[in-house]
């Protein structure tokens, strides 16, 4: 019940499910001007109550994202410069926390940004791994230089 | 739609002296799935046979769907008790024609389905089966019927987790605009998102009755980390 659909304990569901209804949009799987699967079905596939998937249904509507056609069903919107510029503030918003979670590990914008570009590089299979990077190395043994 | 499918009215029930319910006042509508949730003792099995009209109220008054309990309420009102109700020389086909010759709304063609589902078979004797498996049946028989109010007085509570998960979704994709499922149990967070409201007793009064989603987002924490909290030991 529910693999796809990942809900947490200390928000409301409906907030959940709409980010993740989000999500599908913007990476394309339901694409611009679409039909969404039926409320009953999506309900069934994240285990969760019919009616609260109305009530993220509803909240995309109100932001547009969504229409409902009374013959046709929902449909998500054809504006694709709002769902490329959802997809932006969503991007810019994940590249934040992961520069402030850096940040905390004491790397640089630039450092952290470095070694993205490298382990992005990595086919990825070994990602899963975490091999230590060059530039990790480099880094620690600077700050030992330091002390 | 029906806003007020079952209304309760300062609902009082006394076994001898102790207060077993003490002024319920509850309104609930129906398309909803609703959790009754509280302690051991905090008189939930007590409201649900009140509803059905096993006992009758010390005082106050049960309206479902505008009637007291009685034969309308009992064609529309489909109840799975705590306890087992199978008789046991019969075989799980024979409780099956049971129930689809006594309710109209049975649906007969489901309870099959159901049951496959579940891999049980309708040629077993009801006596040969485990706890477990005689709760499915039980439940099998209860949902499978069109009603307008079910309840469910701890359905999940002996099943194992995967027949869990089945009745879950059985009970979603049976989801509909024109009835109510209210469900007792203890497995709060096995349930919880599949809820619409949830209601928690404690010591026969009504403690708190509010969405799921509201109460996430105003304490910021789901039911069940509230529920550990409220009836912390």
């Amino acid at each position: 019940m529910g693999t796809e659909w990942k809900l947490t304990n200390d928000r409301p569901i409906y907030l959940q499910l709409t980010e993740q209804i989000v999500q599908r949009i913007v990476s394309g799987r339901y694409p611009p001007a679409s039909k969404l699967p039926s409320v009953r079905d999506l309900a069934v596939e994240a285990g969760v109550n019919p009616n609260t998937m109305q009530r993220a249904f509803a909240e995309l509507e109100r932001e547009g994202l969504v229409t409902t056609n009374r013959t046709a069903g929902r449909i998500v919107t054809e504006d694709v410069t709002m769902i490329e510029s959802i997809r932006g503030q969503l991007a810019a918003q994940k590249i934040k926390e992961f520069l402030d979670g850096m940040e905390l590990l004491g790397f640089t914008g630039s450092q952290a940004a470095n070694l993205l570009a490298q382990y992005a590089a990595l086919p990825s299979a070994s990602l899963e791994g975490l091999p230590l990077l060059e530039n990790n190395v480099n880094f620690f043994e600077k700050e030992e230089d330091a002390l | 739609m029906n806003e007020k499918l079952l209304v309760c009215n300062s609902l009082t029930k006394l076994f001898g002296t102790k207060q077993a319910l003490t002024g319920i006042d509850l309104t609930l509508g129906s398309g909803k799935i609703i959790g009754l949730l509280g302690p051991n003792g905090s008189g939930k099995t007590t409201l649900l046979k009140l509803i059905n009209g096993l006992l009758q109220p010390s005082g106050g008054n049960v309206l479902i769907d505008g009637h007291a309990p009685g034969v309308y309420t009992h064609g529309i009102v489909s109840y799975l008790p705590d306890r087992m109700f199978l008789n046991d020389w019969m075989k799980v086909m024979d409780l099956i024609r049971f129930f689809d010759d006594f309710y109209s709304d049975f649906d007969f063609p489901k309870a099959m389905e159901m049951l496959q589902s579940l891999g049980l078979s309708s040629t077993d004797r009801l006596k040969t089966l485990s706890k477990g498996t005689k709760e499915k049946v039980q439940l099998i028989v209860t949902m499978a019927r069109k009603a307008k109010l079910y309840l469910l007085d701890e359905p999940i509570g002996g099943v194992d987790p995967a027949a869990r998960d089945y009745i879950l979704n059985t009970i979603l994709t049976n989801y509909s605009e024109n009835s109510t499922v209210v469900i007792s149990t203890h497995l709060i967070s096995d349930i919880e998102r599949v809820l619409d409201e949830v209601i928690f007793l404690k010591n026969g009064e009504l403690m708190l009755h509010d969405s799921v989603d509201n109460i996430r987002e105003q304490e910021g924490k789901s039911v069940d980390q509230l529920f550990r909290e409220v009836f912390a030991c």
